[in-house]
């Protein structure tokens, strides 16, 4: 039975003189070691030169204020119920007199934990989550030391005011029409007749 | 005279610096050439096109913790890279990097020294030079670095022999002498000697990688089967020195073929160049043009060594002493009495 067309015959046949003197074998080998001198090397200098990525790259997460600059997150946990590596937590808490500009809604996340360890950036946090607030961004998450610091809390997540994050290319209309779905499991927790990412009355 | 002596001391630090430098960027050209041969990028953080990376390389060498091993013969275990050094740069004393040129009425000569048998003080001083690698070896006390060192010596004995032999042919042709300075200068008028003995350069290039233990010929140190061969117990400056003793080695081998079979300072049609640009017989440019050019041809047989490291495998020991023993002698031999029947019948520079 012949399983490749890769068998060989092997025949123990002296060498000719050209193979016993080796030297045209050797200039062969220079020549092909040669040929690669011109050849364009395929290293990227990462630091200063990055390998181009696709605009929906999924890389770091964001967690979004809204235009006046309030967080969106309502600490609801669609996303941690969402997340399959479980890389999610977050603890609620209420919003008080005076802090309107800083939250969108009376519930917030007080702490938000993102374990990047654990995550495969899999990008369904960002489809479950019900108020447009987490997005992945096509940013790198960068190297730590310490397995610890590799646990992101709402100061590395959250949006700063003064760089704020386009996530425009992820938020298409299509994307925004596929939310509203009505097989979503958000959609019919909340009430799916309202605008998406308009914030919801309780 | 103290111009003399002035002069000789300038071109004695001078020589000393050049080869220093030459070194020290031989393991820069070194890892730069073979990343290239291999399609990657190589050393380009230090400086401009990793240019620096020598300096940071020597200092590394100079901060590492020095150690000598208890077990060890301290004297020896000193004296065997420093003699190695020491011997590395003694070969290249004798090498005539350009011709002689006057200044004030004094006819000075861009070379330390001519003497009269000039090849065979570099046969001589390259066998000593086997001594540093042996004495390092056995002063270790590590039997990695006994087994290195015979080896390199066994190795560099053996292919002293064809050398010497094929370095015979050679002197024939060039009209008997032995001085460096007049072998070169008999290729001014006539040919290269690579045109009389190409064979010969074959013989001598192939002992000249063996010589230097570089690649196909780093038995001496081939890392799968010997640690590190006879510098497995060096660290700091002192595996420095092994190393810089041996790309200073592989600077003035090349120096010496590019002189021997290349012509050195000549080449074609240089009397007609010179004479186009309006330079008179004993102008110190003459002797500058004649460094540089000597200086290419050597960074071309550095290259060479270099692209033969990074494309041919290492012998086995049996294999490499075959080929010396077995090969390269009597090919030596043979070349040496085609060369004398060709001086004798054909060329009549032999008068029986």
């Amino acid at each position: 039975m012949q399983l490749t067309n890769r068998r060989k015959e092997v025949s123990h046949k002296e060498q000719s003189i050209a193979e016993k003197i080796y030297l045209p074998a050797i200039l062969k080998g220079m020549a092909i070691t040669a040929s690669h001198l011109f050849k364009k090397s395929p290293t990227i200098n990462y630091p200063e030169e990055t390998r181009p990525i696709a605009p929906v790259y999924r890389g770091q997460h964001v967690l979004k204020r809204d235009d006046n600059g309030a967080e969106r997150c309502t600490a609801c946990g669609m996303c941690a119920v969402a997340c399959p590596a479980e890389a999610i937590t977050m603890e609620s808490a209420e919003r008080k007199k005076g802090e309107e500009a800083l939250y969108r809604e009376e519930k917030y996340a007080a702490v938000y934990e993102i374990n990047m360890l654990r995550c495969i950036f899999c990008g369904l946090c960002e489809e479950a989550c019900p108020k447009e607030a987490i997005f992945l961004t096509d940013r790198l998450v960068d190297t730590e030391f310490e397995r610890g610091d590799f646990i992101y809390g709402k100061d590395k997540l959250v949006e700063k005011m003064t760089e704020r994050i386009d996530v425009s290319k992820r938020q298409t209309p299509e994307v925004l029409e596929f939310k509203k779905k009505p097989g979503l499991k958000h959609n019919e927790l909340f009430d799916s007749s309202k605008q998406l990412g308009k914030g919801k009355k309780h | 005279m103290t111009v003399f002596l002035i002069y000789k001391a300038i071109l004695c630090v001078l020589i000393f610096a050049v080869s220093l430098g030459v070194a020290a960027y031989a393991t820069w050209w070194e890892r730069k050439f073979a990343a290239l041969l291999q399609d990657r990028k190589g050393p380009n953080r230090a400086g401009p096109l990793g240019l620096f990376q020598p300096l940071a390389d020597g200092g590394k060498m100079f901060m590492k913790e020095e150690i000598i091993p208890n077990v060890s013969n301290k004297f020896l275990f000193i004296l065997g890279p420093s003699l190695f050094l020491f011997l590395s740069f003694l070969t290249g004393v004798l090498i005539p990097w350009g011709k002689d040129f006057t200044y004030d009425g004094h006819a000075l000569a861009l070379q330390l020294t001519d003497i009269n048998v000039g090849l065979l003080y570099i046969l001589g001083v390259t066998s000593i030079a086997v001594y540093g690698i042996i004495i390092g070896g056995w002063a270790s006390n590590n039997k990695y670095s006994l087994l290195g060192a015979v080896r390199a010596s066994s190795q560099m004995i053996s292919y002293e022999i064809a050398m010497g032999i094929s370095i015979i042919a050679l002197v024939i042709t060039a009209g008997g002498t032995l001085s460096f300075r007049e072998i070169l200068d008999t290729q001014d008028a006539g040919l290269a000697n690579i045109c009389y003995q190409p064979l010969g350069f074959l013989i001598f290039f192939i002992c000249a990688l063996a010589e230097t233990n570089r690649a196909p010929f780093d038995l001496a140190e081939c890392e799968t089967e010997l640690v590190g061969g006879y510098h497995t117990e060096y660290s700091a400056f002192k595996l420095g020195a092994f190393m810089f003793g041996e790309y200073i080695n592989m600077f003035v081998s090349s120096a010496i073929m590019a002189g021997l079979y290349f012509g050195g300072y000549n080449f074609p049609f240089a009397k007609e160049f010179y004479h186009m640009i309006g330079l008179e017989d004993g102008s110190a440019w003459i002797s500058l043009i004649g460094a540089g050019v000597y200086l290419i041809k050597t960074f071309i047989f550095i290259s060479v060594f270099m692209w033969i490291r990074w494309t041919l495998p290492r012998f086995r020991y049996d294999q490499l002493m075959n080929l010396g023993w077995r090969v390269l002698i009597p090919l030596s031999l043979l070349n040496l009495a085609i060369t004398v029947l060709v001086e004798i019948f054909i060329r009549g520079t032999i008068q029986l």
